[in-house]
């Protein structure tokens, strides 16, 4: 008998009278101490089966219209709530996305592991005290004694995704799900996460149900794969069968959506766009009484870069390595020190008066298409802002002529325009960020991780997007992003930072194929074959 | 969560775009509509308080001491609109007419006829044919009796209502205009700015409004317009701890950044991006503004410190309802008023509020 068992699974959600089937007749079932990876793009559904697992779906908003979901014989679809509880966070746990979030600000780590301990197996606090810190150095959180008391926001991502996991193995599940665990962390992190939830696996002989859209993890990590798309199981089978010989068309389409191309060899002897030499921004810390500066944040520490026409320079590292303030301050959108030359003319100084018309020509294209357009501006308003602002198209229907052409460059039908962003998924809103900086001819435009934030398939083409316009435009791009795939895609050089420091620069073949420091070994091998390297060149 | 809940982006696109008075809205906006519809007693609140208000703002045809239409030997005179001397319908002094005064009504009714509005007095005229000692209780003549000064009730309340509420939605007008420039000054530049003006605040807030108004009352002869400004002095800041939240919220969020990389001035995206935003809060909050509003002048008027005397006010009203325990009509009548108006704004309110919820959105 499986441990868990979904049978024609149905999940409705009825929203403003209309019902949106979430999840269409989807039968699957994890073995004892089995991996199983369930895949698909956004939107797909996956999350829903997920959480209808532990029946946490918003009810009576959400409903099964049929099915059963089967834990160890035991029926959970229309379970009493008090056999459910007995059964989350005990015999099934749960680990969620966002680690910045999934934790209590206000309980210090060991209070939040101490209570499940407490709730479901009615440990003393001694007890608990001592297996919560067991659990701990279980998932190698470094320094645990000291950590006990530590609070959420002392701990760095990757830490806190370690304290979600310890939390959810405090009662030694047997079914452990996972959704998008590693999304939110660093190559580098996202690498040691799923090494230890893979160790843990093996001592432990726990099942884990891996919730991704990234088909590299799936690859290394499980042993099953289940393919999911609008609500409905297309494939399943071993990991190897399904990538090797996918059958469905949806599984191909997936497994062919890497991003693809190479760029060409860094050309020298194109003129330069934007330049800087010996970049610093440092933000000062201040203590006691009088706010005296005690010591410096050095975001950015003597950075030079000079991103030519035509050419991308990729700029990758870990979070807080000082990417987008690199980006943000060659756009003079913060304060730096050292020399910014735009187009041969010095704006490192320059006032915001004089720095408008130059403006038009910089742009930037930020990570989360979700927060970076205005949600109660309609498209068309959105692309027509820089217009306005910088008097290009004398009436409305010049700038409409003009809106629709940059929204036909970036392939959305400009017959939507006048749709507001909420309309639009993910990929078609990254669009339209693309078309508002593009709408103004720029030739200089900061890409700050594009792509990050996109499903797989849409990625692939967003890139092809960005790599069109781009030889189109002669642009010169600082495209920023700490997923290599796509750096390597499009960048012709590139600039490894850490803590600000530039760790080591040139062409990006170069820097692929023949990676100098321990840094960006480390970077590539959890890029690319989500490996954990354990040299200490990456944070923990 | 969101992938589940999200409606596919083409089945959003295929449904015909929402229309509201014909006007096209976002769906946002139509679903707030209907979550505002949703709430049946705030829904009905805000129709009976238009209906009250838009009522009372013709007053001077319903309650009034001159007749609507006068027909004086074929000719038509509208008293209402226009003064009139007494020597116009054949009387004998050159002064305005009093249409009261039985010799007028005789001089016309001889050779014409008037037509009057449903309570012929207005708020400040004297019955002098109250054949008993004022305050008079309901009668058909004054259907809510007279006050202490044989002024008929109903027509008093009229006036108070539309005077109260006229005060109110001004000030809360321009305290929240104040307010949200002041919040979003805040809010957005952070900084020192912010740090002066919150000190500011909280010293300001701490000045006695009310001696200051007593202080001022008797320096200057209190009317609309000097309490008005008196009152906006002290209460925009309501609004500017909400507006600067957003402001401070909002202006770190991408599209923000985006905006400044287009080159967009402070003022733009404070006016274009950051506000639409804090809107939504802030419309939330304006109908207890309002209710706020109005009980204000209520309990000045009360303390003999708000309008001038011989305005009708409600507040006036329930002072003489408290001076008159004789006469319960007075008090009963200004307390249910009071009672009723301050209902309906706060149940509307709780609609907006409904409205604006997110988390009603989906449910």
């Amino acid at each position: 008998m499986s441990l868990l068992e979904i049978r024609d699974l149905g999940v409705t959600f009825r929203v403003d009278g209309r019902e949106i089937e979430a999840v269409r007749g989807l039968s699957m079932h994890v073995e004892k101490g089995e991996t199983v990876a369930l895949v698909g793009e956004s939107g797909s559904g996956k999350s829903v089966t997920a959480l209808s697992v532990l029946q946490l779906l918003p009810y009576p908003m959400a409903y099964h219209p049929h099915g059963s979901i089967i834990f160890d014989g035991e029926e959970l679809v229309g379970a009493p709530e008090r056999r459910l509880r007995e059964v989350r966070g005990n015999r099934i746990s749960m680990i969620f996305q966002e680690p910045m979030t999934s934790l209590n600000p206000l309980h210090s780590i060991e209070k939040q592991i101490n209570e499940t301990l407490t709730l479901h197996k009615g440990l003393t606090r001694a007890q608990a005290r001592r297996r919560t810190l067991e659990l701990l150095e279980l998932v190698r959180l470094p320094d645990a004694k000291n950590r006990l008391t530590a609070w959420p926001h002392q701990l760095s991502g990757g830490q806190r995704q370690r304290v979600m996991i310890a939390m959810a193995l405090a009662n030694e599940p047997d079914l452990l799900i996972a959704d998008e665990p590693t999304t939110a962390v660093d190559v580098t992190i996202q690498a040691q996460i799923l090494q230890l939830l893979g160790d843990l696996q093996r001592d432990l002989g726990m099942a884990i149900l891996l919730i991704t859209h990234d088909l590299t993890i799936v690859r290394s990590f499980a042993k099953r794969v289940c393919v999911m798309t609008q609500g409905i199981l297309v494939e399943d089978g071993p990991t190897e069968r399904v990538f090797e010989n996918p059958s469905h068309d949806y599984t191909k389409k997936l497994l062919a959506a890497e991003p693809k191309g190479v760029p060409t060899p860094s050309d020298p002897s194109a003129p330069p766009v934007m330049s800087t030499k010996d970049m610093k921004v440092w933000f000062p810390i201040r203590r006691g009484l009088l706010r005296r500066t005690v010591g410096h944040i050095k975001a950015v520490d003597g950075v030079s870069v000079t991103v030519r026409e035509g050419q991308t320079v990729g700029v990758v590292g870990e979070s807080g390595s000082g990417k987008t303030t690199l980006g943000m301050a060659l756009l003079r959108l913060i304060s730096s020190e050292g020399p910014i030359q735009f187009d041969g003319r010095e704006i490192q100084g320059l006032r915001s008066g004089a720095l408008r018309p130059l403006r038009r020509e910089m742009q930037a294209v930020f990570q989360d298409p979700f927060s970076s357009l205005s949600p109660r501006l309609s498209v068309f308003q959105i692309v027509e802002e820089g217009l306005l602002v910088h008097g290009i198209g004398g009436t409305r229907d010049e700038r409409r002529a003009i809106v629709a052409e940059a929204l036909e460059e970036v392939s959305l039908d400009p017959a939507t325009m006048d749709r507001y962003p909420h309309e639009f998924s993910g990929g078609q809103r990254q669009r339209v960020s693309i078309a508002r900086a593009m709408v103004l001819k720029p030739r200089f435009v900061v890409l700050d991780e594009p792509t990050s934030a996109l499903d797989m398939t849409v990625q692939a083409q967003i890139v092809d997007l960005l790599r069109e316009l781009q030889q189109r435009h002669k642009l010169a791009y600082l495209f920023i992003s700490h997923d290599l795939r796509v750096v390597r895609a499009l960048a012709n050089d590139v600039i490894v930072l850490k803590d600000g420091h530039v760790m080591e620069q040139g062409p990006a073949a170069k820097i692929f194929d023949n990676p100098e420091t321990d840094y960006t070994k480390a970077l590539m091998a959890a890029a690319f074959k989500i490996e954990a390297v354990e040299t200490g060149a990456v944070s923990m | 969560m969101r992938n589940g809940e999200e409606p596919a982006p083409n089945a959003a696109l295929a449904e015909p775009a929402p229309r509201f008075l014909g006007w096209p809205i976002s769906r946002l906006t139509r679903r707030r509509l209907d979550n505002f519809k949703r709430n049946r007693r705030g829904f009905w609140s805000l129709w009976i308080f238009l209906a009250l208000f838009l009522g009372s703002l013709p007053a001077e045809f319903i309650a009034n001491d001159n007749p609507l239409v006068v027909s004086h030997k074929g000719t038509l005179f509208f008293p209402v609109l226009k003064a009139y001397p007494e020597t116009a319908f054949g009387g004998e002094f050159e002064t305005e007419a009093d249409y009261r005064d039985r010799f007028v009504v005789k001089l016309i009714e001889a050779d014409g006829w008037m037509l009057w509005p449903p309570i012929p007095y207005s708020y400040r005229t004297i019955n002098y044919n109250l054949g008993r000692p004022a305050p008079a209780p309901p009668s058909a003549d004054n259907w809510l009796g007279t006050d202490d000064q044989a002024r008929d009730v109903s027509a008093r309340l009229l006036y108070g209502f539309r005077i109260s509420v006229l005060f109110g939605l001004v000030l809360t007008f321009f305290s929240s205009i104040i307010g949200i420039a002041a919040g979003a000054v805040q809010g957005f530049f952070g900084g020192w700015v912010d740090l002066i003006f919150q000190r500011f605040i909280e010293i300001w807030s701490g000045l006695p409004t009310l001696y200051l108004l007593i202080i001022l009352a008797s320096v200057v002869e209190p009317n609309f317009w000097w309490l008005l400004g008196l009152m906006l002095l002290f209460s925009w800041m309501g609004l500017v701890g909400v507006v600067r939240a957003e402001f401070l919220r909002a202006r770190n969020f991408d599209f923000v950044r985006a905006a400044r990389a287009l080159g967009v001035s402070d003022i733009g995206i404070m006016y274009r991006h950051v506000l639409p935003n804090a809107m939504v809060s802030t419309l939330t909050f304006l109908p207890f503004i309002l209710a706020g509003s109005v009980t204000v002048l209520t309990s000045l008027d009360f303390l003999g410190f708000g309008l001038p005397p011989g305005s009708p006010s409600l507040g006036e009203l329930l002072n003489q309802g408290k001076n008159n325990l004789q006469a319960p009509w007075l008090g009963f009548t200004a307390f249910i008023v009071l009672a009723v108006m301050l209902s309906l704004l706060v149940f509307i309110g709780e609609a907006v509020r409904d409205a604006f919820d997110p988390r009603k959105t989906l449910a």
